[in-house]
């Protein structure tokens, strides 16, 4: 057992946040959530110069061959900063998907231009029922010659309007099990016969509505195999999970250290509020919340990183820290007092974008529904 | 990170567990679902363990351990956490091997280490807590048994309250106050003492679940010089440090109940159908899997940290207060699956499960109380953990 960061990850992490602290101000996230594009392309550059877009690729695709565990940690110093870049879309949903299961050419392809910051990828997943199962794939993608046309459309799709590419999860079978007949296909973003609508949501994030309208695809742009996109998918939306929720308890263990530190400033009765038990007690569940969130995912990235079975520790994962987070937001908001819900403070960023988090790649239910049957329930 | 065993420490779990699986036997079982505590059975374990140097594996070889890192200590610990589920909270010989022993071996004279560690080692004494006073319970500073020094003794009088194990243990852990004109926290000395000494009368309380614990008096009871562990008033800081290492709770007792209760729904019906598959009753049990998968971590970590050498503090804390309360509400839960059949006791007609629910159900009180209260932990959390001022 080993409970610390190598000190390889250390660096990482330590770089990140010297990083981000300079270039991912608050003002930064809050003029994101008003603009159209939603990213900072400065930011996404700078990230890509340092080698953060490339980091799990291998090297002959321009990356630099860490682990997923390396990954985490700097995504969870993201999180901690709220940095408005299309990261876990682009090298998670998109790169790792086609580093998994890409045709050499489909890698030499794409891999090298993601990892330099040319390329912003999504994945279309989930439709009208948003259901993160097999069974909540169902647009078709029908063979016409030596093409597929794709009709039909996705719900909550983060950053389809400014992807280059958009992986898109069609069905290709109607009969049998449903994660048999799932084909993925790697469309063009850019197209006139896709449109898109930014869907206005609490967190202000670009989640959209993209409808494909008889987009025609080539065979060769099937990602994986025909029928056989499930297995491919299992795996990436394990990762991803993950990967949200190392954004995650990044956001909420910030949370926490502006928490603290405002309950030692604000003064009131003559005292710090920090130093009535009242204030204690929750910052205290704050850090059991905190504590138990972070270790839950690196459990789960941990055994990720080392191809370890981890279906269970994942959706525990997702689970855990996504209530956790929520408490760690409403207590933090509690102890703000007013100033927390003005625009200017940062606190009201986080319990908004907690909220959207909470549910992006599997709500508490759907990850209890996925513990249940592990236990046979 | 890591969050696995090595193959070494993998073997050595398989091991302890296989000789558990033959010598956690019936009457073993028995002795800890009375509440009575260590009776024939429980000592015949403790020595056992003791022959293979299983019960403090981390203590140096020379004070009866193999001089191996805590983690084994951990592994032990596990492994009769989960075939003692009744003895709740503290396993087999925890006060002696883990409260008491580490403080001995850090700050007791060579004495004192050679005197009792290798006894302790060895599964042959076991201590008993002796902190908590009528007034002096989550404000352990206020601690008013007097110990005086007279020549080569200490005499001490006063009373001690909820000391469970007293009546079994041969020695008493025992905190006094030396210093009565310093401040409180630094007027207070540890000493072990021979529970059998004149002038010590132990008298039996009982917890709502059966289990028997003590009020202790001391009525001049002569404590030799050399049983002081450390410096003279300094024991506050011993007594933390050793409460520290107390919660190391581990998760196994919840695991066990959890597996009984999984089973018990899946062979259930109600309508016809397994209580497993009620959505209601699935929510609860998948609520507690998680927890209990987080509670694990939070055990793990605490391991880890004793294992490097580094006498956890907040990190305990939060251990405790998750574990415990996640007792409580595997036991809420049980009930609330089992119904009035929860409530019956193991030898009622129709009871369930042993009446395990039921029992586990009153002893789940306690734990958020003994050992610091879950408001302590979270003041600990508060201050220690995040640096909140006073």
């Amino acid at each position: 057992m080993e409970f610390s960061f190598t000190e390889e990850q250390k660096l990482i992490k330590d770089a990140a946040r010297d990083f981000l602290e300079k270039e991912c101000p608050s003002d930064l996230v809050r003029e994101m959530e008003e603009d159209d594009k939603g990213y900072s392309l400065e930011l996404w550059r700078k990230m890509a110069e340092l080698g953060w877009l490339g980091l799990i690729f291998p090297a002959k695709y321009g990356g630099s061959e860490g682990d997923f565990f390396d990954l985490v940690v700097l995504l969870e110093e993201m999180g901690r900063y709220l940095a408005p870049v299309p990261f876990l879309p682009t090298i998670i949903l998109g790169g790792l998907s086609i580093q998994s299961a890409g045709t050499e050419k489909q890698k030499q392809e794409f891999l090298p231009k993601i990892a330099n910051g040319e390329l912003i990828l999504t994945m279309a997943l989930t439709e009208l029922d948003l259901n993160y199962d097999a069974a909540g794939i169902n647009i078709q993608a029908i063979r016409e010659g030596d093409r597929f046309v794709i009709n039909g459309t996705k719900l909550f799709v983060p950053y389809a309007h400014v992807a280059d590419y958009i992986i898109c999860a069609t069905r290709t079978q109607n009969s049998g099990k449903k994660e048999d007949g799932i084909t993925l296909f790697i469309v063009e973003g850019k197209n006139p016969e896709i449109s898109f609508t930014i869907l206005r949501t609490t967190a202000c994030d670009k989640q959209c509505e993209v409808v494909f309208n008889r987009v025609k695809v080539k065979e060769e742009r099937i990602l994986g195999k025909y029928h056989e996109g499930w297995t491919i998918l299992k795996n990436i939306l394990e990762q991803a999970t993950i990967a949200q929720s190392a954004l995650m308890i990044g956001g909420a263990e910030k949370v926490l250290e502006m928490t603290v530190a405002h309950a030692k400033n604000r003064v009131q009765f003559g005292r710090p509020i920090g130093s009535f038990q009242a204030i204690q007690h929750k910052c205290a569940n704050m850090l059991v919340d905190l504590d138990g969130a972070k270790l839950a995912t690196y459990e789960a990235a941990w055994k990720l990183a080392h191809g370890r079975p981890c279906t269970l520790e994942v959706s525990v994962a997702k689970a855990w820290v996504n209530q956790a987070y929520q408490r760690v937001c409403a207590n933090g908001h509690q102890i703000h007092g007013g100033s927390g819900v003005m625009k200017d403070y940062d606190m009201q960023l986080y319990s908004r974008q907690a909220k959207a988090a909470e549910f992006f790649l599997g709500d508490t239910d759907f990850h209890r529904e996925i513990v249940a049957r592990q236990f046979d329930l | 990170m890591d969050f696995e065993l090595t193959e070494e420490q993998n073997r050595f779990k398989r091991e302890v567990s296989e000789f558990l699986d033959k010598e956690v036997t019936e009457g073993v079982i028995e002795e800890s679902e009375s509440g009575l505590g260590y009776g024939p059975h429980s000592w015949g374990l403790m020595r056992k363990l003791g022959a293979k140097r299983w019960l403090a594996p981390s203590y140096p070889e020379e004070y009866g351990g193999l001089g191996l890192s805590y983690i084994y200590r951990y592994i032990v610990h596990e492994e009769l956490d989960y075939r003692n589920a009744l003895l709740v909270i503290r396993g087999l010989g925890m006060i002696g091997v883990d409260m008491a022993g580490p403080i001995i071996l850090r700050y007791g004279s060579e004495e004192l280490r050679r005197e009792f560690l290798p006894r302790i080692a060895r599964g042959e004494i076991d201590l008993a807590l002796g902190y908590t006073e009528p007034d002096a319970g989550s404000d352990l500073s206020r601690i008013a048994m007097r110990a005086v020094e007279e020549g080569d003794d200490f005499i001490i009088t006063g009373q001690k309250t909820f000391n469970t194990g007293c009546h079994f243990a041969q020695y008493h852990w025992l905190a006094a106050r030396t210093g009565p004109d310093a401040p409180a926290h630094q007027g207070i000395s540890m000493f072990v003492v021979d529970l059998k000494t004149p002038g010590i009368t132990i008298s039996p309380l009982w917890e709502m679940a059966d289990k028997r614990t003590n009020e202790v008096f001391y009525d001049e009871v002569r404590v030799p010089q050399r049983n002081l562990v450390g410096q003279k008033n300094q024991g506050w800081y011993y007594m933390v440090r050793a409460l520290d290492l107390e919660r190391m709770i581990s998760t196994r007792h919840i695991e066990r109940l959890f597996e009984e209760l999984i089973a018990y729904t899946k062979t259930t019906l109600k309508n016809g159908v397994p209580l497993s598959k009620d959505p209601c009753v699935r929510q609860k049990l998948v609520d507690i899997a998680i927890e209990i998968n987080v509670a694990r971590n939070l055990v793990r970590r605490v391991a880890w940290l004793q294992d490097k050498g580094i006498i956890p503090t907040y990190e305990s804390a939060i251990l405790k207060v998750f574990v415990t309360e996640l007792y409580q509400r595997i036991a809420k839960v049980g009930l609330e699956i089992l119904g009035p059949y929860g409530l019956l006791r193991k030898d009622s007609k129709y009871s369930v499960l042993k009446g395990m629910v039921e029992h586990h159900f009153r002893a789940s009180f306690a734990p958020t109380i003994g050992g610091g209260s879950s408001e302590i932990m979270r003041n600990i959390i508060a201050l220690r953990g995040l640096g909140l001022p006073r």
